[in-house]
């Protein structure tokens, strides 16, 4: 920003500015806090395996936002990392019984990531409809050859996943353990994510985002920077799936279907694309509705209300429910 | 007997006939996906839920009105684009000029509220629709017995990708649609109704699936998600062939049904996939797909 | 943090010792949890039908078991392992769920059945096919009622074979399911001097078989067996219809083909297809009445998943009633002691490994002509003994049969 001398107006529009991006950073630190204080009682009072795969789901929302929200690349391919994460990581605690869970989980994350370079190089050159379509076609190659290997189980799925020891001594069979261990993993996803947004790195990405011919002519690797994006996605959801295939104990065919890949886009918008909250919030009513509504007398209707949250989403809440609360804050609190 | 590649002659040519029939219904799906996108750059992920709509008015008019199959080939396709022109009307218009991303989603939302309606009113099972019977029984042809209303699904489906590709590319309305799109302000300075044109030719798209849903009626079960599992691959086919390009969607549609019937011969249990590893191939080789132009 | 948590977890171990120290009826209540495909593909083999048949036997026992009540809870497992799986585990950890009943798509029961071993619950299974869940896949923790793949494809298989089909043909769906099925009909087949002169996996599902049908007219076998269920099977059969299949010659064998199927395809299609079954709703007075009375209610006929489902909760709630237990090893003994002979099965037992053995019956299909009325629509050929039918524990893979 040149140092140019402002007039008095320019100069009361910057300090407007300053103070309300000291106003919001304040705001986020008092709801982070609150949420870890929420996040510690809340298994004494609500089912801990529940509160498990909302982290979870929450996990892989976050990082899909990294890399539609952020980097501007909408995937249609993600369901291919979580399941990678989740099959790599049963298969080695299946196998390897004695290793630590935490060594289980890394395998599968770091396969994930493997596979997201992969599909990156492929990708990352082609733009919009067309990246989205070919995260979609490797997805679904990565599909087949699950359901066609042996060691995934096939339809039947990776089943009696032992939850293993954590370090080798914490016992994570018991459901508390479990659940702050998993409670543990989301917040490094997430204070990740948040360390990358606001990072010089991060910083380039918003910029490619905005205007991608300005950032080559200035010299950035444009290709590099999404390429990174899209490989930290992956890591990061397949650290979701490795970490929900050992709470739940079983990794499935689901978690690879490309209906999972649209979830997680419905996740994302429904809270809000862009936002730092938005991918908790819409992970968590997606994760909620789903469990609850399924088993309830409007079960039959699960498909139409997310199909009908879905609509009104684009057409009125395109924000998604955090970017509309943030205007409605920004609004009426001045 | 001539034995290629393992198989004798005669079951690869049974084989191959089968799968230009499917690769015609292919080309007549994608077709309607390719004039929707390429002409109003929409994403219509509910394309396969019109299919299904079409396939349902074809058996709910013969149960309930008495309707015959001959007259469903006009009743369901008009119907559902009726329906379509509805959509394009008082949803799809509120998010013109948007990005890509939404109306993707907000015909994917469409899709699950149609299907998931569907499923409550007539359960997952699929209903069986009777075959005309001026198309029962088949045509001995030696190396198969070729059923005559798949002769007839082949011929009905090239001649409607004809004449719609005819319109678009050789008529004055089909210019008019072209430009109207491309540039809409100076169209209207013609005088030319652009939204009454897109809201029609979303119509237009959504008859052709339907049309492809009455097709279907006799051959495959009737059932609310009959649309789903042929959507992505659809979509697959349109990619390939180009996403904007009229002929790319029908050339590609035939080129993938060959493909598919050679895999169910050799490696059926891939038959589902091959179609995504084409695509890949395709992006990797021609980025905008074998007959699209990079924009 | 800690000594907050020590104390929970104290209170929480004596909760539960409690509750297992006596040989009583834990929370003074039974809890039945029925699970299966409310939504989905397998929706009308047991489904919504299925809980009005659960219903209808605990209406039938008064409501409740030596003063205690019994509730019902139920999901829709939309046919995914992790969904069933899951709400599983909710229902024992949050409800003390007892017995889960219902249980259809293998895969969803497979991973049920982790879950209720783990915790030491009961399964009683009427929907699922697969006869691994009594073979490596027993435990002690689960039975399986009404049928399975064995069963199913030995006796179809047998009979086709008696009346002369030598050479076969197998078109199977592309997994576990059709692979297990794809084995035991191939096994039978050339016991009995047979051969398989062709096959041919499907992607399951599949959405168009004309190519698989074009292949197995191709081989040259007389009898063309289809190792698949649901859509897959209903699409084969018409598109197998379209092409003429029957009518040059070949014969086609369902190997796991259910009322519904039949109902919802027509006896156009499947007239004269051979098929077994575990149950049929017109057999003989008992089943009539019984069928009429669920007829009342669901506005269909039961199949015989559903009919399985009344009677294994029947047959349950008796033997919590004698023993005044809810403990599933105590029931699920006193379950083995007791033979079963109501409407569903005459000269039922269940082994050790968790199979209830009962008579099988040979059908086949109605032309549309001989059919009265709207299900009308099987004609039993005969009884396939029970001893007979399922697979022998010499045979088994158990790991509670000591071999």
């Amino acid at each position: 920003m040149s140092e140019a001398i402002k007039n008095p107006e320019q100069q009361q529009r910057i300090r407007v500015e300053r103070e309300r991006r000291v106003a919001a950073s304040r705001r986020n630190k008092i709801f982070f806090a609150v949420f870890i204080v929420i996040a510690l009682v809340a298994p004494f009072g609500i089912y801990p395996v529940f509160l498990m795969k909302l982290l979870c789901f929450a996990l892989f929302a976050c990082a899909f936002n990294l890399l539609l929200g952020y980097a501007g690349l909408l995937s249609f391919g993600h369901a291919a990392f979580l399941a990678t994460g989740g099959y790599i990581t049963g298969f080695v605690l299946t196998e390897y019984s004695g290793l630590g869970t935490e060594l289980g989980i890394l395998a599968g994350t770091a396969a994930s990531a493997a596979l997201g370079l992969g599909f990156g190089l492929l990708a990352i050159r082609r733009q919009g409809i067309y990246f989205a379509m070919i995260t979609l076609a490797l997805a679904q190659l990565v599909f087949f050859m699950f359901m066609q290997s042996s060691f995934t189980g096939g339809e039947n799925g990776l089943q009696g996943v032992p939850r293993g020891h954590l370090f080798g001594f914490i016992d994570l069979q018991d459901n508390l353990n479990m659940y702050y261990f998993v409670l543990a993993i989301f917040l490094f996803g997430f204070l990740l994510i948040q360390r990358t947004i606001h990072s010089p790195y991060g910083q380039v990405l918003k910029a490619i985002r905005e205007n991608e011919p300005r950032a080559i002519s200035l010299g950035y690797n444009v290709d590099a920077h999404k390429l990174l994006a899209f490989v930290l996605s992956a890591a990061l959801t397949g650290l979701a799936g490795a970490t929900k295939t050992v709470v739940f104990q079983l990794a499935s065919l689901t978690d690879a279907h490309w209906h999972m890949s649209g979830e997680v886009i419905l996740m994302t918008l429904l809270g809000g694309v862009g936002t730092v909250l938005g991918p908790f919030v819409g992970a968590s009513i997606v994760v909620t509705l789903q469990t609850y509504l399924s088993n309830s007398p409007l079960g039959e209707w699960v498909h139409v209300i997310l199909g009908v949250i879905f609509v009104l989403c684009v057409l009125m809440f395109r924000a998604g429910i955090v970017g509309w609360f943030s205007k409605l804050i920004q609004k009426n609190f001045k | 007997m001539t034995i290629l590649f393992g198989v004798p002659l005669s079951v690869l040519l049974g084989q191959l006939l089968l799968g230009l029939i499917n690769g015609a219904f292919y080309a007549l799906l994608s077709l309607g996906l390719a004039i929707i996108f390429g002409l109003l750059r929409i994403i219509n992920f509910a394309h396969g839920a019109l299919y299904m709509l079409g396939a349902f008015v074809t058996l709910l008019s013969l149960q309930y009105l008495g309707v015959n199959y001959w007259f469903a080939l006009f009743l369901a396709p008009l119907s559902v684009g009726l329906i379509g022109m509805l959509i394009e009307k008082y949803l799809l218009r509120r998010i013109t000029g948007e990005d890509h991303l939404y109306g993707l989603l907000l015909t994917f939302g469409l899709a699950l509220i149609i299907e998931g309606v569907f499923v409550k009113l007539f359960g997952v099972s699929g209903s069986s629709y009777p075959m005309p019977d001026a198309l029962k029984g088949g045509f001995n042809l030696g190396f198969m017995f070729l059923p005559k209303y798949r002769a007839w699904v082949i011929v009905a489906a090239l001649i409607v990708c004809f004449v719609t590709w005819y319109m678009i590319e050789r008529t004055r309305l089909g210019s008019y649609l072209r430009a109207g799109t491309e540039n809409p302000k100076l169209m209207q300075a013609f005088g030319i109704n652009v939204p009454l044109l897109i809201t029609l030719t979303y119509g237009y798209g959504a008859a052709l699936a339907a049309f492809a849903g009455v097709l279907a009626a006799p051959i495959y079960p009737v059932s609310p998600g009959m649309g789903a599992n042929l959507l992505i691959v659809v979509f697959a086919v349109v990619v390939i062939g180009g996403m904007g390009s009229i002929m790319g969607a029908i050339v590609t549609g035939l080129l993938m049904g060959l493909i598919e019937g050679l895999t169910k011969v050799f490696y059926p249990e891939a038959a589902n996939t091959v179609v995504f590893l084409v695509m890949v191939l395709v992006l990797l080789v021609r980025p905008a797909g074998l007959f699209g132009k990079e924009t | 943090m800690k000594g907050l948590r020590k104390a929970i977890a104290l209170v929480v171990a004596a909760g539960l010792l409690s509750s297992t120290a006596q040989a009583a009826i834990s929370d003074d209540e039974i809890r039945i949890g029925y699970l299966a495909d409310m939504s989905g593909t397998y929706r009308d083999l047991s489904g919504p039908g299925g809980l009005e048949s659960l219903k209808m036997a605990v209406e039938d026992f008064g409501g409740q078991v030596n003063g205690k009540k019994i509730v019902i809870f139920n999901a829709d497992d939309l046919n995914k392992p992790d969904v069933g799986a899951n709400t599983v585990r909710q229902w024992i950890d949050e409800k003390n769920v007892d017995v889960v009943t219902g249980l259809v798509a293998t895969s969803v029961v497979m991973a049920v059945n982790k879950i209720v071993e783990q915790e030491n619950k009961l399964a009683l299974i009427s929907g699922s096919a697969s006869s691994a869940l009594t073979n490596e896949f027993c435990s002690p923790n689960h039975i399986h009622w009404v049928y399975d793949t064995y069963a199913l494809s030995n006796g179809t298989a047998h009979a086709v074979l008696q009346e002369g089909g030598k050479d076969w043909f197998i078109l199977a769906a592309d997994y576990a399911f059709g692979h297990a099925l794809e084995a035991d009909i191939t096994k039978v087949i050339e016991a009995e001097g047979g051969k398989v002169v062709g096959k041919v996996r499907h992607p399951f599902p599949s959405n168009d078989f004309s190519s698989y049908i074009l292949q197995a007219q191709g081989s040259g076998a007389e009898v063309v067996a289809l190792a698949n269920a649901g859509a897959d099977l209903v699409n084969a059969l018409q598109t197998a219809s379209q092409f003429g299949l029957s009518q040059s010659g070949q014969k086609l064998a369902g190997m796991v083909v259910f009322l519904n199927d039949v109902h919802s395809m027509g006896l156009e299609v499947t007239q004269g297809l051979m098929l077994t079954t575990g149950w049929y709703w017109d057999m003989n007075d008992e089943t009539r009445e019984w069928a009429q009375r669920y007829h009342k209610r669901v506005g269909r006929m039961p199949t015989m998943a559903q009919a399985g489902v009344y009677s294994s909760t029947i047959h349950y709630l008796n033997a919590v009633k004698a023993t005044d237990s809810d403990d599933s090893q105590v029931v699920r003994s006193k379950m083995i002691e007791t033979p079963i002979n109501d409407m569903f099965a005459k000269n039922g037992k269940i082994r050790e490994d968790g199979r209830m053995v009962h008579d099988m019956y040979l059908a086949q299909v109605k032309t549309p002509a001989e059919s009265k009325s709207e299900w009308d629509l099987y004609n039993i050929l005969r009884t396939i003994p029970g001893e007979q039918a399922y697979r022998s524990l010499a045979d088994s893979q158990c790991k509670l049969i000591k071999n």
